[in-house]
């Protein structure tokens, strides 16, 4: 788009980035890529090339897929396999030199909890990561998006990659969220509302008085999820909430530099009279906690409603009847973390549900990373969530996808902070249900799905 | 690398479904596997296969007629979620060349492009009648040809020549970019001393 004319935030960020162009596909400039320990094929392709990492210092990586949440070696994987995943990753790290946070580092973590979290996400950069949820980092105003193997390959290789431009779609929720309705309830109603594929080809901005009033923790568990409705990437301009966020973080820039970054990154919001491809509305005010009942994130309905008839595959794996109450059904297991929900935050929430009450199932607590782990424990999060009878474990990805060995058994229920109910996800036969992390500590302390406003009020 | 695509004709896999994720496609505990073993057992694995490791004889995989098949004519949405790019492994090293659907997930279409593996969009009514017709003969043949963008010599598709280019010759992309290395480095200075705090 020639200058002069009004963009979106996603037009300014690309515009900024093109090296070359060829046919449609532009080459973008990659201002970060972070591996984790899943991406392990990505070197031995780069090593059968005789290729190198062409720029370490914009390179980071982290230990999360793979690692046991049950204790902090590589000999507490539950398999050799997955040992051999968690040692690999340090080895590639080690030898490529760039900077990664393996199983011991005290900054270890889910790759979307500890980019924003050490500052190296940051306003206005193309950040690229092999894992779907990558668009979590949109939150800070940097266009972000997963990518493959052989992608990750081009970019350690090149610091670039080949991308067709995406089509832009703005969300606006306007209005204030009611009381117990979480940023994690909003993007369920968004994903609800778009379907599993309305954002294909798309790029999503999350706008509106909504958004505009969400902590950058919950402007990140809403951009985690743009990819469950199909998206490319979600995004929130920049305002002062992301600029105090990321003030004094390790890899933000300090100084001179940062007072000339924040000026930069004030020009980032799109243009007020920029338009987008496609425009959605979502009201807060009407928002209730929300629960998926199927087999993908746009199966959700409010705790309130009853099983949809019409989906039978689904509801067969499910082991649901259409006109079964969402309110009141048992579950066997809870599972709070996760890239979605493993913030602060959120275990915040998760602990003001279980304080002083008895976890009726097995529950587990994930923090999102070492950092979040230590401040819980600060907080005394830690001793709530032990004396109400959950299970405080260490930082992973753990049972959002359960590379790690973290897996239900076949038929069980789980309520899960995660951001995927799909078949098998949480092991073969799981019954998967998406839910907050405040419904998710409810769901322990009834043993089955609750409407959480109930315990607050 | 991947052989390179040209024309093809062979029998089809027809499969409804919408939405299928990329967990279905390959279930996450085989992402382990190094990819010279072959990822081809795993295609759709949980479906294909009880847990005993029998197969499950009604799942259209392993239905007399589409054994063998080398394209896939899927529904909307086809290989959304998780970036494992051991889902187009997985298809390819089952001798799959083409999928067709209606629209794909973002990252598993770029991923195909990269693995040999043609993604055919073509419109709702087309990808029906095509599943229609396998289900109803099953060993069906279909020709997808690159060259023309055809399917069946009517249908036609689009990719983009970049790539289009790639899967014909059977090359990927970075050979191209690594010839274009001081653009890139030129590129880089510039953008360094605009936005030092972005490129360290």
């Amino acid at each position: 788009m020639a200058a002069g004319q009004s963009r979106t935030l996603f037009q300014k960020i690309w515009d900024r980035h093109v090296v070359e162009r060829r046919g449609g596909l532009a080459l973008l400039y990659v201002d970060r890529h972070i591996v984790h320990d899943g991406s392990f094929n990505v070197f031995r392709k780069l090593a059968a090339r005789g290729a190198a990492v062409r720029r370490p210092a914009l390179t980071f990586g982290t230990a999360d897929h793979y690692v046991p949440t049950t204790g902090r070696s590589a000999a507490d994987a539950p398999t050799p396999e997955i040992r051999r995943m968690v040692e690999a990753f340090a080895g590639n790290a080690a030898a490529h030199r760039f900077t990664a946070f393996p199983l011991g580092d005290a900054r270890q973590g889910i790759v979307h909890v500890v980019g924003p979290e050490q500052g190296i996400t940051l306003p206005g950069l193309v950040l690229v990561c092999g894992d779907s949820h990558t668009s979590t980092h949109g939150a800070l105003g940097a266009l972000a998006f997963g990518i493959g193997q052989s992608e990750n390959e081009h970019v350690l290789a090149t610091q670039t990659l080949w991308q067709a431009p995406s089509k832009t779609m703005r969300v606006r929720i306007e209005g204030k969220r009611p009381r117990g309705v979480s940023a994690k309830d909003a993007i369920l109603a968004v994903i609800a509302k778009l379907g599993a594929g309305g954002g294909v080809g798309h790029v999503i901005e999350y706008a509106g008085a909504a958004v505009r009033s969400m902590s950058i923790e919950e402007r990140l568990t809403l951009c985690n999820m743009s990819i469950e409705a199909g998206a490319r990437a979600g995004m929130v301009a920049p305002d002062d909430t992301t600029f105090s966020y990321l003030a004094g973080r390790p890899f933000a820039p300090k100084g001179e530099l940062w007072d000339r970054a924040v000026a930069s990154w004030k020009a980032l919001p799109s243009d007020e009279d920029a338009r987008f491809d496609s425009e959605v509305m979502l009201d807060a005010t009407s928002l209730e906690p929300m629960v998926t009942w199927g087999t993908n994130p746009s199966q959700a309905l409010p705790i309130s409603a009853t099983v949809p008839a019409g989906s039978e595959r689904a509801l067969e794996y499910m082991g649901l009847a259409p006109g079964t109450r969402l309110d009141g059904l048992a579950v066997d297991l809870v599972f709070i973390g996760s890239c979605t929900n493993g913030r602060i935050e959120d275990l915040r929430v998760a602990a003001a549900v279980a304080r002083g009450r008895t976890a009726r199932i097995p529950a587990i607590v994930v923090p999102g990373s070492g950092p979040v782990k230590e401040q819980a424990e600060a907080e005394g999060l830690d001793k709530i969530f032990i004396a109400a009878g959950f299970e405080w474990r260490h930082a992973g990805c753990s049972m959002c996808v359960g590379m790690n060995g973290d897996l239900g058994k076949p038929q069980q229920r789980i309520a899960s902070t995660s951001n995927r109910n799909f078949e098998g996800r949480q092991g073969r036969g799981v019954r998967t249900h998406l839910v907050s992390p405040a419904m998710a500590a409810a769901a322990a302390v009834f043993g089955c799905l609750t409407d959480v406003r109930r315990l607050e009020s | 690398m991947a052989e390179p695509f040209k024309l093809l004709t062979a029998a089809a896999v027809p499969y409804d479904a919408t939405n299928v994720d990329t967990d279905q496609i390959i279930p996450a505990r085989f992402l382990k596997v190094p990819r010279q073993e072959g990822y081809g057992g795993f295609l759709f694995h949980d479906l294909r296969f009880r847990e005993d490791g029998a197969e499950v004889p009604e799942f259209v995989l392993n239905r007399p007629g589409y054994r063998g098949a080398r394209i896939f004519v899927a529904n909307a949405n086809f290989g959304c979620g998780s970036s494992r790019e051991g889902a187009p492994y997985a298809f390819y090293d089952s001798g799959f060349r083409s999928v067709i659907a209606p629209s794909f997930g973002d990252i598993f279409f770029n991923n195909c492009l990269k693995n040999g593996i043609v993604p055919v969009r073509l419109a709702d009514e087309i990808c029906a009648a095509l599943r229609n017709e396998l289900k109803a003969k099953p060993g069906t043949e279909i020709t997808v040809d690159l060259e023309s963008q055809l399917v069946n010599g009517k249908h036609a598709f689009v990719i983009d020549p970049f790539y289009r280019e790639m899967l014909l010759q059977g090359v990927d992309e970075l050979g191209l970019t690594q010839s274009m290395m001081a653009k890139i480095e030129a590129f880089e200075r510039a953008y360094g001393e605009a936005a030092p705090w972005a490129v360290r």
